[in-house]
C-alpha cells in the first residue's frame, strides 16, 4: 500500500534495518540530518522515525526502522518493526550491519535475505575493525550475501555521499538476494518420489504442504507408507532451517571467510577494557557513577533554572504589555493574560529541563557510559520488573516528571518502559516543593524546629520513591502480564560522541514535546482559566481588590465544584478552599501557592504573600470557629500532593508518550487513589494522637 | 562431564553451553543471540552488585542475568 500523497506514484520507500547498536540511528541522522519526521505507530508506544530525501528526480522515503536483532519477533514492540520490513510498500532494505560484529549481525541477514526484496548492506564500524588490526573483504562479503555492500568510513560527508548515491541507484536497479541458508536439497527425495508415483509438486507447493504437518500427508500415506520416512527427513530438514544454529552456522563461516588479520592490534587489552576496569569497578565505579548522576540532576535542576526563569519572567512581561493594550476589554485582558500567555509559558517552561537532560541522555548513550549505568544499576531496579536504565527517568522525576516521563525512553522494552511512566510522576518533584516551602515554613518549624521541617521535607521526597517499588512490582505482575523477554544488554566499545546525534536528540525531543504535549497543556490551562473566571460574580462597589479576587474564585465554577466537593476532602480535613486550590493546581502544581492567596482574601501579587499567607493559614478556621489548620492537616496536605497527579502537564505527557488515552487516566486514578487513603492515613494518626 | 549452572560462573572462567532449556521464546530470543549448545564463551565482567554477567561470545559481547539464564547448563573449560 503505498502512501496517500499525491507524489505516491513516484516516491520510493527505503527501509534501515539492523540490530540495536549497529550504528543505525547515527547513520540515518547522517544522511537525513534536520529533515527527520517522526509519527506514533498506531496503538503502541514505538515512534516511526522518517525522512524524505532527493536524488536525480526521484523521491524516497527513509525510514529507521527500530533496532531488532531477529524477525521472528515476540514482543509487541518488535513486532511493528518487522511489519514494516514486510510491508509490500517497502522498494528497498538497507542492511545495516556492524562490520567489527558480523557473526551476531548477520544473523538478521539470514531472515531478512529470504523475504525476496530488494536488499543491500550498509557496513559499519569499519573503522573499529581496523584497529583490532582486522580488515573485511568486501567483494567476497558481497558475493556471499548475494547483495550490494557499502562500507561506511566514519561518518564524514564522503561516506554518506557514497551511501546515498548507492541508495538511489540500488532503487532503479535493484539486487534481489536468495535465501543464503537454502534448505531445498533437504525436500528433493520426497519430491523424486512422490514424482514417481505420479505426483507433481513444485518445490514451493511442497514445501507449504511440509509445513502444514502430518495430516496434509495422510492420504498419500494411506497408499504409499513407504513416503513415511521421507517425509519426516524433508520436514526436519525444512525445521532446521528455522532454528538458529543453522543460521549462526552459516553466519560464523562467512565470518571466517571474509575477515583476515592483517596486523598485530596495537594494544592487547584495549581502551574500552582499560576504562571498563574502572568504570564498572565495585568502588570506583559505583562512586563514578553517583557523581554523574548528581551531575545529571544537578544540571536539570539549576542550570535550566536560568532559563526557565527568563521563560516566566519573559512571558509575564509579554502579559503585562498585552495585558496594557487590551485594557478596554476585562475578558480579553484576562483571557489573554492569564490564559493563553500564562499556558503558552507554563507549556515553554519545560523545555529548559527537557533540552538539558536530552543532551546529557544523547551524550551519555553516545559515548556508551549509559549501558554502563544499566550494567551497574540493574540489580538494584531489576528485581521488580524494572531494569538499570530506569535510573535515569527515576532520577530526573525528581526535577520535573515531564522530562523523567520523556526520558523513559531509554528503556528498549514496551513493558518496562511504560512501568518506569507510569511510576515517575511518584517521585516529588520540584513543583512541589513550593507547596512544601510553604506548609512546614507555617506550621512544622515553628513548632517543632528545623531538625523535623528537614525530616519532613526528606519524608515527603521518600514517600513517593518508597511507593513507586511495589507499584512498579504489581504493575509487571498483574497489569502488564504476558511474555516478558530476557534483558539483553550490550557494553558497546567506549566513543567520542557525535555532536550530530546529541542536537538531534534534543531538538526531537523539544518539539514532540512542544507540538503535541504542549497543545494538550494549552487547552487546558485555557479550560481552567475559565472554570475560575466565569461566571463572573458581581461584586459590591468598593470591596477591596484582594476580596474581589476572592469573591470571584470562590463563585466560579472552580470555586462552586471546590465546594461542591467539600464533602469528599472533608474527611481529610481539608475544607472547600483547599479542594478549590488543588483543583487550580491542575495547570501546574505550584500554583497552588497563589490559589490560596487568592482564597484566603490576600490576592496574587503581593511580595510578601508567602509570609503573609503562613500567617492567614495559621489563623484560618472552620465556619464552627476550630483552627481548619494544625500540624497534621500540614502533614495531610503535604502528602496528598506528594502522591497525587494533579499536573496535567505530566498527564498530556504520559498521553502523548504511551500513545494512549488508557495510561494517563490510571496513572490519574491510582495516584489519587494513593494520595486520598495517604492523607486519610495522616488525619486517622491525627485524631489517634489528639492532634486534630 | 560435569556442568554447572550459569549464575555458578566467575569472572575470567571460559566456558561451553552445555545444554539449553525447553525452547520456549524467551530461550528462542537467547538463542537468538547465539547462546546455542557447543557456543564457546568467556566471562568478562560480573557487575559490582553481583548481576548482570558480561560474556564474550562470537566475538561480540553480552550481558545476562543469571536468573533469566535459569535452565542453561554450562561446562567450565578454564
Amino acid at each position: 500500500m503505498k502512501s496517500k500523497s499525491s507524489t505516491s506514484s513516484f516516491q520510493k520507500r527505503v527501509a534501515l534495518v539492523g540490530n540495536p547498536n549497529a550504528g543505525k540511528t547515527t547513520l540515518f541522522n547522517a544522511l537525513t540530518g534536520s529533515k527527520q519526521k517522526i509519527a506514533n505507530y498506531p496503538g503502541v508506544t514505538v515512534e516511526q522515525v522518517s525522512a524524505l530525501l532527493e536524488s536525480d528526480g526521484v523521491l524516497a522515503e527513509f525510514i529507521d526502522v527500530p533496532g531488532l536483532y531477529s524477525l521472528d519477533a515476540v514482543s509487541e514492540d518488535e513486532a511493528v518493526a518487522v511489519n514494516v520490513i514486510h510491508d509490500q510498500s517497502v522498494d528497498l532494505i538497507v542492511c545495516v550491519i556492524d562490520g567489527s560484529n558480523l557473526e551476531r549481525n548477520l544473523f538478521i541477514y539470514t531472515q531478512i535475505c529470504a523475504l525476496k526484496k530488494p536488499i543491500m548492506v550498509a557496513l559499519t564500524m569499519v573503522d573499529r575493525v581496523e584497529s583490532k588490526g582486522e580488515k573485511v573483504d568486501i567483494s567476497k562479503l558481497s558475493k556471499l550475501l548475494g547483495c550490494r555492500v557499502v562500507p561506511i568510513v566514519g561518518h564524514k560527508e564522503k561516506g554518506m555521499a557514497v551511501l546515498k548515491e548507492a541508495i538511489f541507484q540500488e532503487l532503479k536497479n535493484p539486487t534481489i538476494p536468495g535465501p543464503v541458508i537454502d534448505r531445498t536439497e533437504a525436500i528433493l527425495p520426497l519430491k523424486d518420489r512422490l514424482n514417481r508415483m505420479g505426483f507433481d509438486l513444485s518445490v514451493e507447493e511442497l514445501k507449504a504442504k511440509i509445513q502444514e504437518g502430518e495430516p496434509a500427508f495422510e492420504h498419500y500415506f494411506d497408499q504409499f507408507p513407504e513416503l513415511r520416512p521421507d517425509f519426516l527427513l524433508a520436514k526436519e530438514g525444512l525445521e532446521r532451517h528455522l532454528d538458529p544454529s543453522a543460521r549462526y552456522g552459516w553466519t560464523s563461516k562467512v565470518q571466517k571467510d571474509v575477515v583476515s588479520l592483517i596486523k598485530k592490534p596495537l594494544r592487547a587489552v584495549s581502551t574500552t577494557d582499560r576504562l571498563d576496569l574502572i568504570l564498572t569497578h565495585r568502588v570506583f565505579g559505583l562512586a563514578i557513577f553517583v557523581c554523574v548522576m548528581y551531575l545529571v540532576f544537578l544540571s536539570i535542576y539549576t542550570f535550566s533554572q536560568p532559563a526557565m526563569d527568563l521563560i516566566q519572567n519573559g512571558f509575564s512581561a509579554l502579559g503585562k504589555t498585552l495585558g496594557g493594550a487590551l485594557g478596554g476589554s476585562p475578558i480579553l485582558k484576562s483571557l489573554v493574560v492569564d490564559g493563553i500567555v500564562g499556558g503558552i509559558g507554563s507549556v515553554l517552561v519545560f523545555l529548559p529541563q527537557i533540552l538539558v537532560l536530552f543532551f546529557f541522555i544523547a551524550l551519555l548513550e553516545g559515548t556508551g557510559y549509559l549501558a554502563r549505568a544499566a550494567f551497574l544499576m540493574d540489580r538494584l531496579l531489576g528485581w521488580c520488573g524494572l531494569n538499570g536504565r530506569a535510573f535515569i527517568p527515576l532520577l530526573s522525576s525528581f526535577a520535573c516528571a515531564i522530562p523523567g516521563i520523556m526520558a523513559a525512553r531509554v528503556m528498549p522494552d514496551a513493558k518496562s518502559r511504560l512501568a518506569t511512566i507510569l511510576v515517575a510522576p511518584l517521585m516529588s518533584c520540584s513543583a512541589r516543593l513550593p507547596v512544601y516551602m510553604l506548609l512546614i515554613g507555617a506550621f512544622i518549624e515553628p513548632r517543632f524546629g528545623p531538625f523535623w521541617a528537614g525530616f519532613t521535607l526528606f519524608a515527603m521526597h521518600f514517600l513517593g520513591f518508597a511507593l513507586a517499588i511495589p507499584v512498579v512490582f504489581f504493575i509487571n505482575r498483574k497489569i502488564l502480564k504476558g511474555k516478558r523477554l530476557p534483558f539483553l544488554l550490550e557494553l558497546p566499545p567506549y566513543q567520542v560522541p557525535k555532536w550530530k546525534d546529541i542536537v538531534i536528540a534534543m531538538m526531537t525531543r523539544g518539539k514532540v514535546f512542544v507540538t503535541t504535549a504542549g497543545t494538550t497543556i494549552l487547552i487546558m490551562s485555557v479550560i481552567i482559566w475559565a472554570a475560575g473566571y466565569f461566571p463572573r460574580y458581581n461584586v459590591p462597589p468598593e470591596t477591596k481588590p484582594e476580596v474581589a479576587a476572592q469573591l470571584q474564585l470562590e463563585h466560579s465554577i472552580l470555586g462552586t465544584f471546590g465546594k461542591g466537593i467539600e464533602p469528599v476532602f472533608k474527611p481529610l480535613g481539608f475544607d472547600w478552599r483547599i479542594s478549590t486550590a488543588i483543583l487550580s493546581a491542575f495547570p501546574a502544581r505550584e500554583t497552588v501557592v497563589p490559589s490560596l492567596g487568592i482564597l484566603f482574601s490576600l490576592g496574587n501579587d503581593d511580595e510578601k504573600r508567602d509570609e503573609k499567607l503562613t500567617k492567614t493559614l495559621s489563623e484560618a478556621t472552620w465556619p464552627d470557629g476550630k483552627p481548619l489548620f494544625t500540624a497534621w492537616t500540614a502533614v495531610g496536605l503535604m502528602v496528598f500532593f506528594a502522591l497525587c497527579a494533579q499536573c496535567f502537564s505530566t498527564l498530556a505527557t504520559v498521553r502523548r508518550e504511551t500513545n494512549s488515552r488508557k495510561w494517563p487516566w490510571i496513572m490519574f486514578g491510582y495516584m489519587t487513589v494513593f494520595a486520598y487513603i495517604g492523607a486519610l492515613i495522616v488525619r486517622g494518626l491525627a485524631v489517634l494522637f489528639g492532634g486534630a | 562431564m560435569t556442568t554447572v549452572s550459569f549464575g555458578e560462573l566467575k569472572k575470567g572462567m571460559r566456558a561451553r553451553i552445555a545444554e539449553s532449556p525447553e525452547p520456549k521464546d524467551e530461550v528462542l530470543r537467547l538463542q537468538e543471540m547465539g547462546l546455542i549448545p557447543g557456543t564457546e564463551f568467556k566471562v568478562v565482567k560480573i557487575a559490582p552488585l553481583g548481576d548482570p554477567i558480561e560474556i564474550d561470545l562470537r566475538g561480540y559481547r553480552l550481558c545476562l542475568r543469571k536468573q533469566e539464564m535459569t535452565g542453561f547448563e554450562v561446562e567450565i573449560l578454564d
